[in-house]
């Protein structure tokens, strides 16, 4: 067993963040900002399942969700620390921020490969 | 091999000055940096939000519909414009520190830096139509 | 046209101060001078008891390191046409504990720099009667901007992880690893990655990057640290899929 897992999160933070990068600032502008104001007009909600539904839109969507988020947590971890220099308190930091990373892949698996 | 006893000098005399927990805000390369990995906020809210989309579609139609209505109220709005400024400087700050963590190499010669962020551009902007494009078919 | 500017050096005499406090010098403004020469000034004309180290005078030593306006800077490759019009606050360098007035102390870099094996590490010597190690200049331009360390520590005082975690081994013990690792001649890449992948190593950088502006001589410790991770991450992700395939 490797003795620690930091190599690991590491690499799910790149990809996280690469993930981010290149996909969440369209995605962003069309669900987050262009539809809600009106700008492009939403799909219904039948065309929208069928889209979801197809397998490979289900593994985009995991990827796109569960990625950041670890990235997130990785990020937010070492932040926590150099900003607020409470590296003491790592044990509850580290628990905090990849359990909500966690609890999140988890909810994506479910809704999108268990109930989809 | 074994590392020897290291006996740390004892010098009491020696002034060491303690670091605030504001040293980010006491140059600006540094606040520019905090700026930069705090934007794992913008892009955790945008993740979770995707992810309770999903979840609002799997609901149903009047599930789904509510999630809608609810994303244009002035507040979510507001939210996400701002959220919106922070995922893209996550991505320009990320396109611009990528060639410094992988180095391409083609015939031995090191690939300039600008040359790889302008990759990363392209794949950017090129993803982004595909999507665009699948979205507009649906 | 000035014919002074004002220098605000920040004096420390442990005999008789907890803390320590500046002092303001006026020397004249030359516009070859460097900041170094304007504190070789002080101390040959005006206050003998200045203490700060220097060396070549030429950018190649690392001696003379110090803060100025809050920058790492080498004092001698800092002019004073820049700093116009003054004053010019000149400090020790930042994050090292403080002897006396602009004098550091390095021990703990020294033995940080020790514990990566700055040097060639390998399996099995040639012998003579085999020749040189022979080397192409694309192997060589793989790690030369590494070699030109010159430990000014400029870096160390930029980063502030090294400033927030003192283990932290730093941006140039790291560059100077790669420099080595990355050398075709060097078999130690395996020793090394051993000793940077624990708590003190290469996962405590969070790519601030200051480090690589700061530096005089181009060496890019922040570009090291990032492609080691990689490597590293690489190497961990390769000894648990495959266990059988490594050592």
């Amino acid at each position: 067993m490797p003795k620690s897992l930091t190599p690991l999160l590491w690499f799910l933070f790149s990809a996280g963040g690469t993930v981010a990068a290149l996909l969440f600032p369209i995605h962003f502008l069309v669900a987050g900002i262009a539809v809600p104001l009106g700008w492009l007009e939403a799909p219904s909600y039948q065309s929208v399942l069928d889209l979801a539904g197809h397998p490979l839109t289900r593994l985009y969507l995991f990827v796109l969700i569960c990625l950041p988020l670890f990235h997130a947590a990785h990020r937010f971890r070492y932040t926590l620390y150099d900003g607020l220099k409470i590296k003491h308190l790592t044990i509850l930091i580290v628990t905090v921020c990849y359990g909500t990373a966690l609890v999140g892949t988890m909810a994506a698996a479910y809704f999108l490969l268990g109930r989809l | 091999m074994s590392s020897q006893p290291h006996y740390t000098a004892y010098h009491p005399k020696w002034y060491r000055r303690p670091v605030s927990v504001w040293w980010w805000l006491e140059r600006w390369p540094y606040t520019k940096f905090v700026l930069r990995e705090l934007t794992s906020l913008p892009v955790g809210y945008f993740a979770l939000l995707t992810l309770w989309q999903v979840r609002a579609l799997v609901e149903g139609e009047a599930a789904y519909n509510r999630f809608l209505t609810r994303l244009e109220s002035p507040a979510f709005v507001m939210l996400n414009i701002i959220c919106f400024a922070g995922v893209l400087f996550h991505a320009f700050t990320w396109f611009h520190l990528t060639p410094k963590a992988m180095v391409v190499r083609i015939f031995g010669k090191r690939l300039p830096d600008a040359f790889i962020i302008f990759l990363n551009y392209v794949g950017w902007i090129g993803l982004s139509a595909v999507i665009v494009l699948i979205w507009m078919r649906a | 046209m000035t014919d002074t500017i004002t220098l605000a050096i920040a004096r420390y005499r442990p005999e008789r101060e907890a803390e320590p406090t500046f002092q303001e010098y006026e020397v004249p403004f030359r516009q070859d001078w460097a900041i170094l020469d304007a504190l070789n000034h002080v101390k040959d004309q005006l206050d003998g008891t200045l203490s700060f180290r220097w060396s070549c005078r030429m950018g190649v030593c690392g001696s003379c390191g110090m803060m100025v306006n809050g920058q790492p800077t080498l004092t001698c490759a800092a002019f004073l046409p820049s700093y116009l019009p003054g004053p010019i606050r000149v400090e020790a360098l930042r994050f090292f504990p403080i002897v006396r007035d602009l004098v550091v102390d390095i021990t703990d870099f020294m033995n940080k720099l020790k514990k990566v094996k700055p040097w060639i590490i390998r399996e099995e010597e040639k012998p003579l009667s085999e020749g040189e190690y022979l080397q192409t200049p694309n192997e060589l331009d793989r790690y030369k901007h590494h070699s030109m360390c010159i430990n000014c520590l400029l870096c160390y005082a930029a980063c502030p992880v090294i400033g927030l975690e003192p283990n932290f081994i730093g941006p140039a013990a790291i560059a100077l690893a790669q420099r080595y690792n990355m050398d075709s001649r060097d078999q130690g890449a395996a020793e090394r990655l051993s000793i940077l992948s624990g708590d003190e190593g290469m996962w405590q950088c969070t790519f601030v990057g200051e480090c690589t502006e700061v530096c005089p001589k181009g060496v890019d410790p922040a570009g090291a640290i990032q492609q080691y991770k990689l490597t590293g991450a690489t190497h961990w992700l390769k000894s648990v899929l495959l266990p059988w395939a490594s050592k």
